[in-house]
């Protein structure tokens, strides 16, 4: 089976324009909130038996409404409680979907922010596709801008050739009975430091598979982030 | 949700365009295939007035393009139901004597309004027709061929009961699908193709007769006639219908030329000639098209002018597809995976 996983599971709000989390603020010419924007696209995919929205456990009651005013209502969506952070959100996900039935092998979880609603049909099907051969994938850009890495913030300790970088995305994607057998592979202390879902594979040596992304699939979480996706879709808000 | 719109911004540079869909009222269609026709190579190329391009870009091309039903709010079609998309936008009022496709105050996607070049599609459901072929690679150009089935519905209504012979003038695609659907809809009349193009020339295997323009015998006669060949060649073409036709022969236009063209008018009084301007098709075209497609026969002959390129998956592939086409003698048809 192939699942969507949406992470929603902030509270976080550094934008300062409501008291709403950023993945419900409203977007484009419809004002529909970002999340509702980053769902209609996952649901553009047929390949998804199930597409779980992982929300903060305060928020789930609030999504669930948005979801039938904006007509969306499906049994294929499951709205469930996040964690703490981005990873724990994606294994508290991965634990819904097996409470509902056994996770088997090449079952695939798409996980995708939803404050990324740029995301295309193409990067979703890719993502599928490349995890199902790979067993993990990454949706990334070429790195633009040099990047220069600094251990303690005032002197560059390395430059890395930047013909070998890329800034990561979402959709990243896996397979599920994979990425639980690695992950709890792990130290804490392992587990603590680990940002990203991919980067459990590449601790562990295990390949993951490069998507190409976009440069637009930004991920929105600030106010000129805002500002750049309404500017993206024609409007520029004050 | 947020779709992307690839625009021709100028002549060969392509540019997104995000805008915000909605889901409530229209049809979703993913694009699966499309075809490049003459008009989408004319912008494409810069080859049109400089004002016009002015007024109509930016603006995504193609108006050639099957695709997926992914998403229904009328119930209508089911996910995955195979469709053909109609690029013409019909007026608000419906008017039961002027065709969609001439009628007043109707758009054409690709044409001053974004075609088909996009993520996904949004449509009135009226505007996609169900097919059932798997070939979508072949089902790619049946806009096209709707187009050849309104002029044949035209010359049915107008032209008069004498229909042992018809000209085709023109040895391009357009001259092909229209001489397809002639023998197939009227397979006893004698049908003539003249064009320049020797290898052309040679794929009209079920036409009665091909010559090349300026080889035709003195005593060449039709009673009917296509003009097919447009641009330059439209000026010759025409003039030689007026000469070769006999009297009261129907004339069917289909060339687009972008200059003025002189026409022999005297000639015309004299034979008592009518002239049919033919452009473009409505739904009923395109529900007709898709069941000639999905004629074994006809599909067979089609597909003879079919060339598929390689899918495009980049910007820099919707690029190649256009320089690509310069280089095939008929139809370029593509897969879009963006």
């Amino acid at each position: 089976m192939i699942f969507g996983a949406i992470v929603a599971g902030g509270v976080g709000n550094r934008m300062n324009l409501s008291g709403l989390p950023k993945q419900f603020l409203p977007l484009g010419e419809s004002k529909k909130p970002i999340i509702i924007h980053t769902l209609e696209k996952f649901l553009m995919c047929d390949k998804f038996d199930y597409i779980y929205l992982g929300v903060h456990k305060d928020w789930t009651q609030y999504a669930e409404e948005l979801i039938e005013k904006y007509g969306l209502k499906n049994e294929k969506i499951v709205i469930t409680p996040g964690g703490a952070d981005r990873n724990s959100t994606i294994f508290n996900i991965i634990s819904a979907i097996e409470k509902r039935g056994e996770v088997r092998d090449g079952d695939i979880i798409v996980t995708h922010d939803a404050v990324r609603p740029f995301l295309t049909l193409r990067m979703i099907n890719e993502n599928i596709e490349a995890a199902k051969n790979c067993g993990a994938c990454d949706t990334v850009i070429p790195a633009v801008d040099t990047i220069v890495e600094s251990k303690d913030g005032k002197l560059i300790t390395a430059v890395p050739n930047r013909k070998y970088l890329y800034q990561g995305q979402t959709p990243q994607s896996f397979d599920i009975k994979k990425l639980k057998k690695l992950y709890l592979d792990l130290s804490e202390e392992e587990k603590s430091q680990m940002t990203d879902a991919c980067g459990v594979f590449v601790a562990r040596n295990e390949p993951v598979e490069l998507v190409m992304g976009d440069t637009f699939n930004i991920k929105i979480t600030t106010v000129s982030d805002y500002k750049i996706a309404e500017a993206i879709l024609g409007g520029m808000p004050e | 949700m947020i779709n992307y719109v690839y625009q021709l911004v100028r002549p060969g540079i392509i540019s997104i365009k995000y805008e915000d869909v909605h889901l409530e009222d229209e049809v979703i269609v993913k694009p699966t295939y499309m075809a490049i026709c003459h008009a989408d190579q004319r912008y494409y190329f810069g080859k049109r007035d400089f004002n016009k391009m002015s007024s109509k870009l930016p603006m995504a091309l193609i108006h050639e393009c099957v695709g997926e039903v992914v998403h229904d709010p009328t119930g209508t079609y089911p996910t995955g139901q195979k469709v053909v998309m109609i690029p013409n936008i019909p007026p608000k009022e419906p008017n039961d004597t002027i065709y969609e496709n001439y009628a007043k105050g109707s758009g054409f996607r690709s044409s001053g309004y974004d075609g088909f070049m996009r993520e996904f599609v949004n449509l009135p459901v009226d505007r996609v027709v169900p097919y059932k072929s798997t070939k979508d690679s072949h089902m790619a150009i049946t806009e096209f061929v709707s187009v050849a089935v309104h002029a044949v519905k035209r010359f049915t209504e107008m032209a008069h009961n004498i229909r042992n012979s018809i000209g085709i003038w023109g040895d391009g695609s357009l001259a092909y699908a229209l001489a397809c659907i002639i023998k197939n809809a009227f397979p006893k009349i004698k049908l003539s193709v003249i064009g320049k193009d020797a290898y052309k020339l040679s794929q009209f295997t079920f036409a009665d007769n091909t010559f090349f323009a300026g080889e035709l015998p003195k005593d060449f006669n039709v009673d009917h006639a296509f003009e097919c060949a447009g641009g330059e060649g439209s000026y010759y073409a025409i003039d030689d219908i007026i000469r070769y036709i006999n009297p009261q022969g129907s004339v069917m236009l289909l060339g687009v030329s972008e200059n003025k063209v002189g026409i022999n008018t005297r000639d015309i009084l004299e034979k008592g000639l009518t002239f049919v301007g033919c452009s473009r098709s409505g739904r009923v075209d395109f529900e007709n098209a898709v069941k000639h497609m999905e004629d074994e026969t006809f599909a067979k002959r089609i597909n003879r002018i079919i060339y598929e390129d390689s899918p495009v998956n980049t910007i820099d592939d919707i690029h190649r597809v256009f320089r690509s086409d310069l280089n095939t003698p008929f139809k370029t048809v593509f897969k879009w995976n963006l």
